[in-house]
C-alpha cells in the first residue's frame, strides 16, 4: 500500500470511529438536558435519578468523544501537509474558532457540571449542562463549515499555490453548509434519543425502576420522533440541494451511468457493471427519481457518463467517477434506516401516549436493536458525503491524490495506522463493557455518582459557599 | 506589529498558557499512582486536577487550529516533520484522557490499576516529546527549499533534545507537585511536599543546564542581542526561589508558574521572527512572514479571538474559583 491509500484509510476509519461518538454527545447532552430541565421545574426527584443515570453513559461517551478528537485535528498536518498548506488560510479559521468557542465552552462547563451537582444553585447547575450542549452544537456547525469548504470551496481567492479566504460572510452562508448542518443536528437528536429509548425498552422489559424508564422511554420517544420527522426533510432537503450542486454524487448514489429520461425512474435495484459503465439489471420505480430530486413528476438527471465527459472538458483528463457501488449502497442504507427510525419512532409515540408504558413487548424487544440504527445510517451517510466527492479533496480544486504529506513515508503512517486502529479497538471493547456494566446493574444508587465537590464544603483555603 | 506578529504573539501564549496549565496536570498524573497509597489516597490527587484538565488541554487544541488558521505552512511543516512523536503524543494523551473517566467505573484493583498506569504513562510521554519538540524548535530542523521536514524522526533525538525532554518532564513534575501543595491538605500534602524537596534540585539543574546548552548550541538565546539570556536565567532564579518551603504554597506555585512562562515564553520569542528554523538553510526558514495566511483571514481570526477570549478566560478563571477548595481524604471523591 501506498501511503496515499493508508492516509485515506487513517482518515476514514478514524473519522468513522470519532463519528460514532459525536451525535451520541449531541443527542444525549440534549435529552439529559431536558430531563434536568423537568427536574428543576417539577422538582420531582426521579427527574434528577434519571439526568444521572444519563449522565453516566453520557460521560463515557463524551471522553471518548473527547479525545478521539484531538487526532481529527492533529491528522491534517499530519498526513496531508500540501492539503493543509493549500487550505489552511480558509480551512484553518473554521477549527480555530471552533476551538475558541465550542471546545472551551464544552470542556470547561461539563466540569462545572459534572463537579457541580451539590454545590452549584440549580439553574446555575441546569444552564451549565445546556452551555455544553450549545458547544457540542457550535462545534459541529464550525467542522461543518469546513467540510462544506470541501464540498463546495466559496469565499476564496488563488493567491499563488495556495486558497486565500476573501469572504468569510460567503464561507458561513455556504449553501452546503446549510443543507449539511440540519441534518447532522437532527440525527444527532435521533441518535441520543433512540439510545436512550433503546436502553429504557431493556430496562422496562426487566421491570427496572419502571417509574424512571418509563419517563425516560417517553422522553426520548418523545425526542427521536419529532427529529425523525424533521429529518425526513433535512435529508430529502440537503439530497436536493446535491443533485444541483454535486450531480456526480447523486448520479453515482442512484448508479445512473445514462443521462435519465425524463421523467426519471427511481433504482430500487440496480446490478452494477463499473467496469462497463452501465447496470446489467435495474428494479425502478417510474417518476420517482424526478419527484426526489425536484418535487416535481418531471425533469431528467445527467448521467455518469455524460458527466465525466463534462468534468474532462472542464477538468482535463482523469477519472471524475466515483466509487459507484459502494455509494449506491450506503445511499438506500442510509434513507431505508432513516425511514424505518422514523416508523419505530412515531409508532413509540403511539404505544406510550397517555403516559403508560408501552405494553407491545414485540416493540420493547425490538427497541435494544434498533439503537444500532442511527449508528448505521450516520455512518452511511459519512460515506456518502466523503466517498462521493472523489477524486477530489476539494471538489473541483484539489485531488485527493495530490493532498497528502510528501515527507511522511508508507511505513511511518502504517505504524499510525496500526497503533490507532489497536487502541481505538480497546476503547471500543472497554466503552461497550462500561456501557454495558451500567445498563445491566439492576439498581441504581445516585450516592455512587456524586462528586468530590459534595463534602467539599467542610475543607480549609477556600471561603464560604457559591451557593447562596 | 503587524497581524502576522499578533497571530505569532497569540499562538506562543496559547502554547505557554498550555505549558502552564496542563503542565501542572501532567506533573499530578504522573505522581498520583506513586504518591498515594491507597485507592482514597490516589483519587485525591486525581481530584485536585479533575475538573480542570479537560479545559487545560483545550489550550493545546486551540493553539493547534490558530497554528493551522494562522500560519498554515508552519502547521503542515510541524505536524508532519514530527509525526512519529506526535502519533505518541496523541496515543499518551488519548489513554491519559479516559483514563480519568474510566478508572472510577469500576471498583475493582485491578481495574483501576490498569488505568491509574494509563494515566501515569499518558502523563509522562507528553512533556518528555515537548521538551524535544522545543529543542527541535531551538536547534532547527532540516526543512527544505519547499517547506517540508526531510529524514526520520531519529534525527530529532540528539543529546540536546533528550536533554530537553528530560528538562521539560522534571519541570512539570515540580509544577504538579506545587499545584498539589496548594490543593491538598495534611499527610498527602506533606508526601507531596517530600517527593519535591528531592526532585526539585535535580529540576534547577536541569533547566540551568538546559538554558546554558541553549544559549551555547543555538541562536534562540542570543539572537536578539547577549542580553536576552536574562529572561531564561530569570526562570531558573524562579524555580530556585519557588522551591524553599519557606517561601509558602501559593508563591511557589506562582514562581514555577512564572518559571515555565520565562523558558517557554522566551523561547517562543528567541525564535521570532522564524516559526520554524532550517538547519538546511537560514533561507529556508519559516517565518512569520513567509509561513502565515493573508490578510483578511488573520483579520478576520483577530475579531473573533478579541471576541471570545476575554468570555474564556473569565468562565475558565470562574471554574477555578469554584473548585478551589482543597481536597481531603474524607471526601467524596470522583474518579
Amino acid at each position: 500500500m501506498d501511503a496515499l491509500m493508508i492516509a485515506r484509510l487513517q482518515f476514514a476509519s478514524t473519522t468513522i470511529f470519532h463519528y460514532f461518538f459525536v451525535p451520541v454527545s449531541i443527542g444525549l447532552a440534549f435529552t439529559i438536558a431536558i430531563m434536568q430541565t423537568l427536574y428543576v421545574i417539577k422538582k420531582k426527584d426521579v427527574y434528577r435519578k434519571m439526568t444521572k443515570f444519563w449522565a453516566a453513559l453520557f460521560l463515557i461517551n463524551f471522553a471518548v468523544g473527547v479525545v478521539t478528537g484531538i487526532l481529527q485535528e492533529f491528522q491534517f498536518g499530519m498526513n496531508w501537509s500540501t492539503y493543509s498548506r493549500f487550505v489552511g488560510d480558509v480551512f484553518g479559521p473554521s477549527l480555530a474558532i471552533e476551538g475558541l468557542l465550542a471546545f472551551f465552552l464544552e470542556s470547561t462547563f461539563i466540569a462545572v457540571w459534572v463537579f457541580g451537582w451539590n454545590r452549584l444553585p440549580k439553574k446555575v447547575h441546569l444552564a451549565s449542562i445546556w452551555l455544553v450542549w450549545i458547544g457540542s452544537v457550535a462545534s459541529a456547525f464550525w467542522i461543518l463549515s469546513a467540510n462544506s469548504f470541501m464540498q463546495n470551496p466559496v469565499g476564496f481567492e488563488f493567491a499563488g499555490d495556495r486558497a486565500q479566504m476573501d469572504n468569510f460572510l460567503a464561507i458561513l452562508s455556504n449553501p452546503h453548509l446549510w443543507a449539511q448542518f440540519p441534518h447532522v443536528l437532527v440525527t444527532s437528536l435521533v441518535t441520543g434519543a433512540f439510545l436512550v429509548a433503546g436502553i429504557s425498552a431493556w430496562k422496562l422489559l426487566r421491570k427496572h425502576d419502571v417509574e424512571m424508564f418509563k419517563r425516560s422511554f417517553r422522553v426520548s420517544i418523545i425526542i427521536g420522533a419529532s427529529a425523525a420527522f424533521v429529518m425526513l426533510f433535512t435529508g430529502h432537503w440537503q439530497a436536493q440541494y446535491l443533485v444541483e450542486s454535486q450531480p456526480m454524487k447523486m448520479a453515482a448514489a442512484e448508479a445512473l451511468w445514462e443521462t435519465s429520461d425524463d421523467p426519471a425512474p427511481f433504482n430500487v435495484y440496480a446490478s452494477i457493471n463499473a467496469e462497463e459503465k452501465k447496470n446489467d439489471y435495474e428494479l425502478q420505480i417510474p417518476y420517482l427519481l424526478s419527484f426526489l430530486s425536484f418535487n416535481k413528476f418531471s425533469g431528467s438527471l445527467d448521467g455518469l457518463n455524460q458527466l465525466q465527459a463534462e468534468y474532462e472538458d472542464k477538468y482535463g483528463p482523469g477519472d471524475y467517477i466515483p466509487a459507484v457501488k459502494p455509494l449506491f449502497w450506503v445511499f438506500r442504507i442510509m434513507t431505508g434506516v432513516g425511514g424505518l427510525l422514523l416508523l419505530l419512532g412515531l409508532y413509540g409515540g403511539y404505544v406510550s401516549r397517555k403516559k403508560q408504558v408501552p405494553k407491545r413487548n414485540l416493540f420493547l424487544k425490538f427497541m435494544p436493536w434498533a439503537m444500532a440504527l442511527p449508528f448505521i445510517a450516520n455512518t452511511a451517510g459519512w460515506l456518502l458525503t466523503e466517498l462521493g466527492r472523489q477524486p477530489w479533496v476539494v471538489f473541483g480544486i484539489m485531488k485527493t491524490e495530490d493532498a497528502v504529506s510528501p515527507s511522511v513515508s508508507a511505513g511511518e503512517m502504517l505504524f499510525s495506522l496500526i497503533m490507532f486502529t489497536v487502541l481505538y479497538s480497546l476503547l471500543a471493547i472497554v466503552t461497550i463493557y462500561l456501557f454495558a456494566r451500567h445498563i445491566k446493574k439492576p439498581e441504581f444508587h445516585e450516592e455512587e455518582q456524586e462528586t468530590t465537590s459534595d463534602l467539599l464544603e467542610t475543607g480549609e483555603g477556600g471561603s464560604g459557599h457559591v451557593t447562596s | 506589529m503587524s497581524l502576522a506578529e499578533f497571530w505569532y504573539l497569540l499562538i506562543a501564549i496559547l502554547f505557554v498558557g498550555f505549558f502552564v496549565l496542563e503542565g501542572f496536570d501532567f506533573g499530578v498524573g504522573m505522581v498520583a499512582r506513586f504518591l498515594g497509597k491507597n485507592d482514597t489516597e490516589k483519587r485525591v490527587y486525581i481530584n485536585t486536577i479533575g475538573p480542570f484538565w479537560d479545559a487545560n488541554e483545550v489550550w493545546l487544541i486551540t493553539a493547534g487550529g490558530a497554528m493551522f488558521a494562522a500560519f498554515p505552512h508552519w502547521y503542515a511543516t510541524m505536524f508532519s516533520g514530527f509525526y512519529i512523536p506526535l502519533v505518541f503524543m496523541l496515543l499518551a494523551l488519548i489513554i491519559r484522557g479516559v483514563s480519568f473517566e474510566f478508572r472510577g467505573k469500576v471498583d475493582d484493583p485491578k481495574w483501576r490499576n490498569t488505568w491509574d498506569w494509563t494515566l501515569t504513562i499518558g502523563s509522562f510521554l507528553p512533556p518528555i516529546l515537548w521538551g524535544v519538540v522545543l529543542a527541535n524548535f531551538m536547534t532547527g530542523m532540516p526543512i527544505g527549499e519547499d517547506k517540508e521536514m526531510v529524514g526520520g524522526f531519529l534525527q530529532f533525538l540528539h543529546p540536546f533534545a533528550l536533554l530537553g525532554g528530560v528538562m521539560m518532564l522534571a519541570l512539570f513534575l515540580v509544577h504538579g507537585l506545587q499545584f498539589i501543595s496548594i490543593r491538598t491538605t495534611g499527610e498527602l500534602n506533606e508526601r507531596a511536599k517530600r517527593l519535591n524537596d528531592r526532585v526539585s534540585p535535580a529540576a534547577l539543574i536541569l533547566l540551568l543546564s538546559f538554558v546554558i546548552a541553549g544559549y551555547f548550541i543555538t541562536d534562540v538565546f542570543t539572537y536578539h542581542g547577549q542580553t536576552f539570556i536574562i529572561l531564561p536565567l530569570l526562570g531558573v532564579v524562579a524555580l530556585y526561589w519557588g522551591m524553599s518551603r519557606d517561601t509558602g504554597e501559593r508563591a511557589s506555585f506562582a514562581l514555577t508558574t512564572l518559571s515555565i512562562i520565562l523558558l517557554t515564553g522566551s523561547i517562543f520569542l528567541g525564535i521570532f521572527p522564524r516559526v520554524m528554523i532550517s538547519s538546511i538553510s537560514e533561507a529556508y526558514s519559516l517565518t512569520v512572514d513567509n509561513a502565515s495566511s493573508g490578510a483578511y483571514t488573520l483579520k478576520l481570526m483577530s475579531y473573533f479571538s478579541l471576541a471570545l477570549l476575554p468570555f474564556v478566560l473569565g468562565y475558565q478563571a470562574w471554574s477555578y474559583y469554584i473548585f478551589r477548595k482543597r481536597i481531603k481524604k474524607e471526601d467524596e471523591l470522583e474518579y
